[in-house]
């Protein structure tokens, strides 16, 4: 958003949701990675990073997107959010 | 040199026919002698779109299966010599015709015509490889639209994997007005997201449904849908053209509309 958008309150279109939305799924489309897969990956980082934190196995969620590179062309990247319940490192 | 080329799409409903038949059509009023092949074994179209349905006597499965010769089955249009349709069979499935044979017939034709183009069906399966074994060159219509863009995208994948490297795009039903306001995508949002060239961009138009109505295709008229086909031909012909400005309809032209309406 620049600074002219900021002063006159642009709102986001449809359009420009449609143009996002066909995004993301045209990375994952593209990557051939099927839900299965992402639900093996997903599976096997829960389990790594069990071993050394308590983390909130519901809130998970792992997406293949796309970087912005500031405009210089985008590299797909895989996204991982995981909230973590208790940090003290399991003895 | 002839030139065979592939209207293809995935998804259904975007104007694959509409498209074929205007093209096909926009050819032949530039003097190229054109065949127009309907490869929707089952569900035939490009008939209807033509205003050709009743003289339809041989059709495409027919000349695979040596029922009849090529020159038997091609039916010739209306109003130009210089184009034919061959039909596709209505009471028959995709199976009925594999690719090998498809390549045979579009070489066979080759020696006869100018242009060859391929009508082909939505989906990928059985009816798209048909479609597009003997093709030389790829027209992808998408309309402005997240389900028909993403089959696009796929269809383009599976027209690299089978080495058709000239591939173009034609964004369909623009609405400019839509755009302007927002709440439509661009034609560059589409080119850029697709990452292909475009060859194409034809406006919504009442008129090309009146056309379809009548079986007459659109190709020619004065306004600025019958000219994109125009230019479309003209492209494909190798010429350089440049884009329409397609404007969003103006205060004045609407308030114009209203009092054409006469009440």
């Amino acid at each position: 958003m620049g600074f002219m958008d900021l002063f006159f309150n642009k709102k986001r279109t449809s359009g420009d949701t449609a143009k996002d939305r066909l995004k993301l799924l045209l990375v994952s489309d593209r990557s051939n990675c099927s839900p299965e897969i992402m639900e093996m990956i997903k599976n096997d980082i829960l389990e790594v990073i069990s071993k050394y934190m308590e983390i909130d196995k519901e809130g998970l969620d792992i997406q293949i997107t796309q970087t912005d590179n500031g405009g210089e062309g985008s590299a797909p990247a895989l996204m991982a959010n995981i909230p973590i319940k208790d940090l003290k490192i399991k003895k | 040199m002839s030139e065979v080329i592939v209207i293809t799409s995935g998804k259904g409903g975007v104007g694959k026919t509409t498209t074929t038949a205007n093209l096909g059509t926009g050819l032949a009023q530039l003097d190229k002698k054109v065949v127009m092949i309907d490869t929707d074994i089952g569900l035939r179209n490009l008939d209807v779109v033509m205003g050709l349905e009743n003289r339809i006597v041989y059709n495409l499965v027919d000349v695979v299966e040596g029922n009849c010769r090529v020159k038997q089955a091609l039916i010739k249009d209306k109003k130009y010599p210089n184009l034919f349709l061959l039909p596709s069979a209505q009471t028959r499935d995709k199976t009925s015709v594999n690719p090998e044979q498809m390549k045979k017939l579009v070489e066979e034709l080759k020696e006869e015509f100018d242009y060859i183009l391929l009508d082909c069906p939505a989906g990928i399966e059985q009816g798209f490889k048909n479609a597009i074994a003997g093709a030389d060159r790829a027209l992808i219509v998408t309309t402005p639209e997240v389900s028909a863009i993403r089959d696009a995208d796929r269809i383009i994948g599976l027209l690299e994997a089978n080495e058709i490297r000239k591939i173009h795009l034609i964004v369909n039903r623009i609405d400019m007005d839509m755009v302007k306001r927002g709440d439509m995508m661009s034609v560059e949002d589409v080119v850029e997201i697709l990452a292909i060239d475009p060859i194409g961009v034809v406006p919504y138009a009442q008129s090309i449904v009146v056309a379809t109505n009548l079986g007459n295709p659109i190709v020619g008229a004065t306004e600025d849908a019958g000219q994109a086909y125009v230019n479309i031909c003209k492209r494909i012909m190798g010429e350089e053209v440049p884009f329409l400005e397609l404007a969003a309809e103006g205060f004045f032209k609407k308030l114009g509309k209203l009092f054409k309406r006469g009440y």
